[in-house]
């Protein structure tokens, strides 16, 4: 009989499409708006995700996200080094610059100044990109004076589809920059170009201030627990430390709580849930009130109501797997569309295993509501009717 | 055998017809179905509706039965009851030996499948199953390998006269192709009981005379009972014996064929 449910299902071709395109849609969009969220949302960790090296990251206790510097006073450092349970730390500048370019027009840039300094255990500077997202440049030319490394996308925001091309400068607040090489960075929430130098170089970018340390990054001994290192620096300074998965979902949780984007992606990942259910359900109750006398034939001859919701969830999870298979195939084809071909803008979408999930979930109730709605007409529905 | 106040036991044996020769072969059980005071009402209060009115009827096997009577009369009730669609609301229902009444609902759909075949005023096809795939869902449900439930079926439209036309679908054929297709669909699982509903209702008074035959030539068997309910007059002529129906009770059974063919 399952046979004879997918040929009623597939029979009548424009129903069949009109109850797939509804899953399809929904699917599709609740996968592109979730993942656009999502990526977003990562865009806001890019640091934490691209300074690599460390296991925790000390700040100010007044700290909320990782675009929120305030800077405390470099003596802090050798107070965290004294914790129990740190085998290094060291200092990360950052902050936002404003570049001159060569045109005159200005744009805002994110400085990060890694500590030269104190390198770790194994004498790398941390921080450092892995040799992989070095696109360009020698990162020992980090020494020279002056030089920094820009991002990817920073490239394109300051020069546009110039290639890249080595000694090409710009003035941060009036004092020049040389860019030795070209990185690969995770794309930022706001857009702006990424500059790598050293801490020292760094801090000379901006204005003259009192404190300039804008974060310690921690290594924990091996074999003590990140947890009881950070509980241990909390205790013991007065600052605010947390794991790197603890601030990466601190500065979403930022974002998601200040800003309406969680809401306005919601309504629209919302709206594609109901429109999925609207058009998947409506056509689906169509499809089984014009089959209505089939299926009181079906009961008449002997099928019995087990074997008709069967039948019935049969076809809905058909219609639900190919439209799920569509829709969220469509938002990946989406993303891979834009990461290769959209080379101007940072992709701002992440595809993963939630939210293939998520979308799996919402179609499963999309379709079991659309089956339920039918069936109930089904199952109530009179063998005798077949005689009317 | 029928018992109604208006007809004896000895109806059946004092019939004559020219499927006597079937109407006599050996059978286990004396008739196909028994109806002992069936009541049959719809709706409570005001809205009540009495359909049937204490209906006792015995039917015999070998035989093709006409139920008439005006529209309104309880006549789809009445096939509803037998075959096992509705529940009386009083009185008992013996159908090939099986007291529906007790039957729990479970076992009444398989009883269905297995014994009873339905043919229809609408021939009620799957429009997206061919001829052959749509004779053959009894089977399906009977949970035949679809292969060779297509083979049976197959085998059965050619009897039926549609061997050239098994690939085509409802919309591809007339009225009377697809009510024969509803024949074979209402055979191939081999029931013993067989109802219709109006089956010549849809059709001109050729296809219905040609449908008709059809349903006595191939459905008519000493072991199988077939009940058909009709307003078509100008079939009477194919039936065994006539029932009339009026006002959820049974008028008249007529029993003497050479009557109906004129």
């Amino acid at each position: 009989m399952n046979w004879v449910a997918l040929r009623m299902l597939t029979g009548d071709k424009a129903k069949y499409i009109g109850i797939i395109f509804g899953v399809s849609f929904a699917a599709l969009l609740m996968a592109q708006q979730s993942a656009i969220f999502c990526g977003l949302m990562r865009n806001t960790t890019s640091q934490i995700q691209d300074l690599e090296g460390a296991d925790i990251w000390v700040m100010d206790k007044s700290v909320q996200f990782v675009d929120d510097i305030k800077p405390v006073s470099e003596n802090r450092l050798l107070r965290v080094r004294g914790v129990e349970g740190v085998a290094w730390a060291v200092k990360l500048y950052k902050s936002v610059g404003r570049a001159k370019l060569v045109d005159g027009t200005f744009q805002q840039v994110i400085l990060l100044g890694l500590d030269y300094d104190n390198k770790d255990s194994q004498g790398r500077v941390v921080g450092q990109p892995r040799p992989e997202r070095i696109l360009a440049g020698n990162w020992d030319d980090l020494e020279q004076p002056d030089a920094v490394f820009l991002d990817e996308f920073g490239w394109r925001y300051l020069f546009g589809d110039t290639p890249y091309e080595p000694g090409r400068s710009l003035e941060i607040n009036n004092k020049r920059a040389n860019i030795v090489g070209m990185v690969k960075c995770k794309p930022t929430f706001q857009t702006f170009p990424i500059l790598y130098t050293k801490y020292s170089q760094a801090i000379q970018y901006n204005p003259p201030e009192p404190k300039t340390l804008s974060f310690i990054l921690v290594k924990a001994q091996d074999g003590v627990p990140h947890q009881e290192v950070c509980d241990n620096i909390v205790k013991q300074t007065g600052m605010k430390a947390q794991t790197n998965d603890q601030f990466f979902w601190t500065t979403i949780q930022y974002y998601m709580e200040r800003t309406g984007i969680p809401i306005n992606f919601g309504i629209t990942v919302f709206l594609g849930f109901i429109v999925g259910c609207a058009i998947a359900g409506q056509t689906f109750y169509l499809f089984t009130l014009e089959n209505l006398k089939q299926f009181g034939s079906l009961k008449a001859m002997g099928v019995s109501n087990i074997r008709i919701i069967g039948m019935v969830m049969l076809q809905a999870l058909v219609v639900g797997l190919i439209g799920y298979g569509l829709g969220v195939g469509g938002a990946a084809g989406f993303g891979l569309f834009f990461e290769t071909f959209v080379k101007s803008t940072p992709p701002a979408f992440y595809f993963g295993w939630q939210i293939l999930v998520i979308s799996a979930v919402a179609v499963a109730v999309i379709i079991t509501l659309s089956a339920a709605m039918s069936l109930k007409k089904v199952l109530f529905l009179e063998a005798g009717v077949v005689f009317r | 055998m029928i018992a109604t106040n208006a007809t004896s036991a000895t109806a059946i044996a004092g019939t004559v017809s020219a499927y006597d020769t079937v109407r006599d072969a050996p059978r286990t059980e004396p008739c196909s179905v028994r109806l002992q005071n069936v009541t049959k009402t719809f709706g409570v209060g005001d809205a009540k509706t009495v359909a049937l009115r204490d209906v006792s009827l015995e039917l015999p096997y070998g035989e093709l039965v006409l139920l008439v009577g005006q529209s309104g009369c309880g006549k789809t009730t009445l096939i509803s009851i037998v075959a096992g669609l509705l529940d009386p609301t009083a009185g008992e229902v013996e159908v090939l030996g099986q007291n529906l009444t007790k039957m729990g609902g479970s076992r009444k759909v398989r009883f269905r499948g297995q014994n009873i075949g339905f043919i229809f005023q609408q021939y009620n096809l799957i429009p997206s199953l061919n001829a052959v795939e749509n004779a053959c869902v009894p089977l399906l449900i009977a949970g035949w390998n679809r292969k060779k439930a297509l083979e049976k079926a197959a085998h059965l439209l050619e009897k039926v006269g549609l061997g050239k036309r098994m690939k085509s679908y409802a919309n591809e054929l007339s009225g009377g192709q697809q009510q024969r297709v509803a024949i074979a669909r209402a055979l191939v699982h081999e029931p013993k009981l067989l109802v219709c509903d109006e089956p010549t209702a849809a059709l001109d008074a050729a296809s219905g005379r040609t449908v008709m035959g059809l349903i006595r030539e191939v459905a008519v068997q000493a072991d199988r009972a077939v009940i058909v309910v009709t307003h078509d007059s100008r079939v009477y002529d194919f039936g065994d014996r006539i029932v009339s129906m009026n006002d959820g009770g049974i008028e008249k059974i007529e029993t003497d064929r050479a009557r109906f063919q004129h």
